[in-house]
């Protein structure tokens, strides 16, 4: 029998015949937390009694999640991190350069890598056809000594797109709809790994826009086979290209396969609280919308910049509707400067927030006040989600986004592409 | 035994209705990140909880992000297990790290205020308010050793390494 590209990935790391449902210990390619969950990485780190760190050009540490610091408390953590990384000598991702999963993406992840970050959304570097999962501080604190941890292999299941997007329908309308057809636990402990010829065509943004948001249906990775689109994507990051292609066999065995027919799909949107609750976009049609967010490790990059100042460029935000705008990372940003879409999105009434995390957790910076309601780019619309659990999130594609901010209310992007 | 009280709590309880990203500078502030646990689900809970006493949830609590201090927020209030339907991944991680029992078991059967009994090795949870009897999934055996030792820490201290 066959394996998945989980089994595949998790037999190379751990020197096993990993199938579905073992348990493995396999090292890690890349070990990182942020800037809210480091500090308790740092401090089991140190009460675990380990001298030095496994690989410390493999260990990582982003201030990304309040950047820069709102405020005395995280400004003494990021302390403690800068401190922790000039110590040991791990590297170190500080204010301004962006969102870890983005500079995962664009500067250290590989195909055929595994990789556990102290963050959920570790699942984006899937994208590039890594094994990565989130994991908690303790987790990752005993991986910065030991270099490995535990794994149980997961099941997959097979997601197989197929068709051409239609205008106005993108990557997020996608993994919204797959959430929505199988529920915040429909994969819970398993793997979604992805293919068909939809999935050939995607630009590494969308695949890395469905992998981010795979740990919304439960998952523990969500998979891409390195392709030519991998490749290049390496290339165009000046990235040396050693590494092993890893591919799912032809044979592998799959608990479920769900087949998807992209042109059948329209503009989707998460309603309030949870992600799997969702709508065709059309159905929210006059929902008014206080406050448009861009951004985010799940919507944050050029691509994402580009549709939503070609639909801004020339028009003017709704009067009672804010836009602010967050690109994933420093290369996004200069990008996206010196494309004009920075420019494009300014005019239009927007404001530009450093590379970050903040407002989409509820950090600093775009919290909602009592009984507002926010469209965003980001990948979770829980209660209390962006800094007041009296507001109400929807989430939506960057073109869905930028169309309800020049209309004050949810809109289809279709009607104003 | 475990023995306590139950807090009974709906579906899909997040790490943001637990500890939510707006007290992120509370991070390193334990204690006082700690009088708010599940604050966003019930803000009376941190005021009524009482050592020994039981979160009983339903589907997927925990889902969402992996900041262990959803977890260590609840063990810090006195909570001695989590019981519910069903359990988000890396939550359930996150519990067993810190020595925080999660049971999976079918909590339908359990009402807000019900006094419970919890015998881990036996698996079983009585209902000494309606006399139910329930039993829990077994939690996996590398799982259940690191549960033992008093979660990741302690095992590692021991240990060194992983043994599976």
């Amino acid at each position: 029998m066959g394996k998945t590209l989980a089994e595949k990935i998790l037999s190379q790391k751990s020197g096993s015949d990993a199938r579905a449902g073992d348990i493995v210990i396999a090292s890690v390619d890349l070990v990182f937390a942020q800037d809210t969950t480091g500090p308790l990485t740092v401090r089991q780190f140190q009460t675990s009694r380990f001298e030095r760190l496994a690989n410390p050009q493999k260990t990582v540490l982003f201030l990304d999640h309040a950047a820069p610091s709102p405020n005395q408390g995280l400004s003494t953590d990021h302390m403690l991190l800068r401190h922790f990384a000039q110590q040991t000598g791990c590297l170190i991702s500080d204010i301004g350069n962006g969102v870890c999963h983005q500079i995962v993406a664009e500067s250290l992840a590989k195909p055929g890598d595994v990789i556990i970050g102290a963050d959920s959304h570790t699942v984006t570097a899937g994208g590039l056809g890594a094994f990565a999962t989130g994991m908690g501080s303790t987790d990752i604190a005993i991986a910065f000594g030991l270099g490995k941890s535990w794994f149980r292999v997961p099941e997959s299941i097979k997601v197989v797109v197929s068709g051409n997007f239609p205008d106005g329908v993108y990557a997020k309308d996608l993994i919204l709809y797959l959430i929505g057809q199988i529920g915040a636990d429909g994969a819970t402990y398993k793997a979604l790994e992805f293919s068909g010829d939809s999935v050939n065509t995607m630009s590494m943004s969308q695949r890395l826009t469905i992998a981010n948001m795979t740990v919304e249906a439960g998952a523990k990775a969500g998979l891409f086979a390195a392709d030519k689109t991998t490749q290049d994507y390496l290339a165009s990051q000046g990235r040396d290209n050693h590494y092993q292609p890893v591919f799912p066999d032809v044979d592998a065995s799959y608990e479920q396969t769900i087949n998807i027919k992209v042109p059948n799909l329209e503009p989707m949107v998460s309603k309030p609280h949870t992600v799997d609750n969702t709508a065709p976009v059309r159905e929210l049609k006059g929902t008014k919308i206080q406050q448009v967010f861009i951004g985010t490790c799940t919507n944050g990059r050029r691509e994402d910049l580009a549709v939503a100042a070609s639909i801004l460029q020339g028009k003017k935000c709704h009067p009672e509707t804010r836009l602010i705008i967050a690109p994933a990372s420093r290369q996004v940003l200069l990008a996206a400067i010196k494309a004009g879409y920075i420019q494009s999105l300014i005019e239009a009434g927007g404001v530009i927030l450093p590379p970050g995390c903040g407002a989409c957790l509820g950090l600093h910076q775009g919290v909602l006040g009592d009984g507002e309601s926010c469209l965003s780019t980001a990948n979770r619309n829980f209660k209390g989600r962006m800094g007041n659990p009296e507001a109400f999130i929807y989430l939506g594609s960057p073109a869905t986004a930028a169309a309800t901010a020049i209309s004050g209310e949810i809109t289809d992007p279709r009607e104003v592409m | 035994m475990l023995k306590g009280r139950a807090f009974k709590f709906g579906d899909s309880i997040s790490t943001d209705h637990i500890t939510p990203g707006r007290l992120a500078h509370l991070r390193s502030n334990l204690p006082e990140l700690a009088k708010h646990v599940l604050e966003d689900a019930d803000p009376t809970f941190a005021s009524k909880v009482k050592a020994g006493d039981f979160i009983v949830a339903s589907s997927n609590f925990g889902l969402g992000s992996s900041r262990e201090h959803a977890p260590l927020v609840i063990k810090m209030a006195g909570v001695s297990a989590i019981l519910a339907k069903s359990v988000a991944r890396i939550f359930f991680r996150n519990a067993i790290n810190l020595g925080l029992p999660v049971l999976i078991c079918d909590t339908d059967k359990i009402d807000d205020g019900d006094e419970l009994e919890v015998e881990l090795a036996a698996g079983t949870v009585n209902d000494i308010t309606n006399g139910n009897q329930l039993t829990f999934s077994q939690i996996p055996e590398v799982m259940l050793h690191i549960l033992d030792e008093g979660g990741l820490i302690p095992y590692i201290k021991k240990y060194g390494d992983f043994r599976l």
